[in-house]
């Protein structure tokens, strides 16, 4: 294959495998950090002591979360909780406690993550990282237990789906509004088995912040993962946590694609993905007036700040409708320095720790037969918030503030324009 | 609860369940009980609960569950294939698989096999699956179909009975023996 280029995933898979490598090879290679969390790393432990574990490869690459249901809101989850805490403690990884945040935005501030590496996670929303131009991806819980004895799993060298996004996002038109787009067109199991690299002016535009929103739901079509070439706002980012972003790699011009997709979004709507599938989304004109009993900002998803900031944007000196109830889950010491938080509590909104919390169904925002969600995670599916006789409507955070203000799913172009 | 016996050149017979596209594994386990429940006899009596409420209990062992495109997307729970192992399912056969199920079915010892042609299985169907081979036969309707070929490095992992029990029969990991380490 001399003189054909590379993507950015062939060449992290052949740096991490020591081979020249290319889409479709099957490799053993060598991870750089791993994570785990309390809904996945008990069958991780389990798995790894009856392997005979007894070390860990590397316990500073190693990260474990208390996130799922943080703090416990059972005596079952106060077990896993403790298990987890005493392994990190006899290992000596790095544990990051109830409160500390969702894994996923951790993981990246943290520094667990550097362009030109690879990091799995037993999660699917690892996939997340590959916005700094890493390869991430989820893996289970058995392959973690073997990534925690050898440092190494193998992969299938994945094909690569590239989307070229062109335009400036109009205002209040947000990266999440992107990401559902795309999703729509593509379905939920059109990528599968590839990664799916990001491409186009409104990728380069576009935040750090907005690119880890992209890049989280890819798994969302099935992909391995999303991921973009590392560009000056990459490191710049990374500088700016404190963290050396270290050199990344590239996809070369001339790299082989599966299929190349193109769109543009200068006169994008605010998009809704509605019950009960990620893929099936329409644009907010489609469903506005739909009666909503519970709206979720925060997730692994749209629980940055500049989330925060855009739905405070559109909150600020408003509240919330009578009769339905707002969840954020992002409080953290930047938020309360920026006034945020103050914002969410005049508005009404039930102000929760960091962490998983309604995403998940667990805890804290349990839904009700019949009851309808506005939701700014990434998954709608039947069940998903406890219970599945509900509704979940998956929206960017400009979205979510604007639905908690009038009760029904909003165009937040109109709350702001009154 | 113990598991069949897997032999190598068994094939995997039974009754299919039939399921459609797009089966997610919050269908499989939801989770708002793998959240809450860490023991597996407990945890499997929910198993594909969003679809079939009593699915557990009308569930037999050795059954077959047939479906769609994209089965098993979602999160990496691996709670989802192991209450299907728990619960006796034979094999899943379906049209594709979400990456991650599939591994993990693959690594906790359930077979998954790719099959193009499960819209002429139907609800019920006596069928016998053959993964060296890569057949499936209906028994009931008198046709075979192909299954796309499982990698026979993952077949072995299969056949041992997923990752765990290779690593306790050799002693370590497929790559630490191939690299001498
Ligand atoms: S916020 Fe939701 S999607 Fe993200 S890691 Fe937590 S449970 Fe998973």
């Amino acid at each position: 294959m001399a003189g054909v280029g590379k993507t950015i995933s062939e060449k992290i898979f052949s740096a991490a495998s020591g081979r020249d490598v290319w889409a479709g090879d099957l490799v053993v290679a060598e991870v750089n950090s791993a994570m785990a969390h309390d809904g996945t790393a008990l069958l991780a432990i389990e798995a790894f002591e009856e392997m005979g574990g007894t070390k860990v490869w590397n316990p500073s690459r190693v990260a474990l979360f208390l996130d799922h249901v943080a703090p416990s809101s059972n005596e079952t989850f106060s077990k896993v909780h403790k298990r987890m805490r005493r392994f990190a403690f006899k290992h000596g990884i790095p544990l990051y406690e109830v409160g500390s945040g969702v894994c996923h935005q951790l993981m990246v501030e943290e520094g667990y993550v550097r362009p030109g590496e690879l990091v799995v996670g037993a999660d699917s929303h690892t996939c997340t990282y590959g916005a700094l131009g890493a390869f991430a991806t989820g893996i289970g819980s058995t392959e973690m237990a073997a990534v925690f004895l050898s440092g190494k799993l193998w992969f299938k060298v994945p094909e690569t789906l590239k989307i070229e996004i062109e335009g400036s996002l109009p205002p209040f038109v947000t990266p999440k509004d992107v990401a559902l787009r795309v999703i729509g067109e593509v379905g939920a199991d059109g990528a599968t088995y590839q990664a799916v690299e990001l491409h186009g002016s409104t990728i380069e535009e576009m935040s750090v912040e907005g690119r880890l929103t992209l890049c989280n739901m890819a798994v969302e079509m099935g992909a391995k993962t999303g991921i973009i070439n590392p560009d000056e706002k990459t490191y710049s980012y990374l500088s700016q946590l404190g963290l050396n972003p270290g050199r990344g790699l590239s996809s070369d011009p001339d790299a082989q694609y599966a299929k190349m997709l193109e769109f543009d979004v200068s006169s994008l709507e605010p998009q809704v993905a509605c019950p009960h599938a990620v893929d099936n989304v329409k644009p907010v004109s489609e469903v506005e007036g739909t009666p909503v009993d519970q709206v979720f900002l925060g997730s692994c998803t749209n629980g940055r700040i500049e989330d925060l900031r855009l739905a405070a944007k559109i909150l600020e000196g408003k509240v919330v409708k009578r009769g339905l109830r707002m969840i954020v889950t992002r409080v953290y010491l930047q938020a309360l320095r920026e006034g945020l938080i103050e914002t969410f509590v005049k508005a009404g909104c039930a102000v929760c720790n960091p962490g998983c919390g309604p995403c998940v169904g667990a805890h804290q925002g349990v839904l009700a037969p019949g009851e309808v969600c506005l939701s700014t995670s990434n998954r709608n599916f039947k069940g998903r918030m406890g219970c599945t006789d509900a509704e979940i409507y998956l929206a960017s955070p400009a979205t979510a503030a604007a639905t908690a203000i009038t009760g029904r799913i909003t165009d937040p172009r109109s709350v702001v324009r009154a | 609860m113990k598991e069949p016996n897997r032999g190598k050149t068994l094939p995997i017979r039974g009754r299919a369940w039939k399921f459609g596209d797009d089966v997610n594994t919050d269908l499989i386990i939801a989770g708002k009980y793998k959240l809450s429940i860490t023991d597996l006899d407990e945890l499997s009596r929910h198993a594909m609960e969003g679809l079939i409420p009593d699915f557990a209990e009308r569930f037999r062992r050795g059954d077959l569950i047939v479906a769609g495109r994209n089965f098993g997307c979602g999160s990496s729970r691996e709670q989802a294939p192991l209450v299907l192992k728990h619960l006796g399912v034979g094999a899943v056969i379906a049209k594709s698989f979400a990456r991650i199920f599939y591994r993990n079915a693959i690594n906790i010892g359930l077979p998954a096999a790719e099959c193009r042609n499960v819209n002429r299985i139907s609800d019920g169907d006596i069928l016998e699956v053959d993964l060296e081979a890569g057949l499936v036969r209906n028994v009931t309707k008198g046709e075979s179909y192909r299954i796309t070929p499982i990698h026979p490095d993952l077949l072995q992992i299969l056949v041992e009975g997923g990752l765990i029990n290779y690593v306790k029969k050799h002693g370590a990991l497929p790559w630490q023996l191939r690299s001498g380490r």
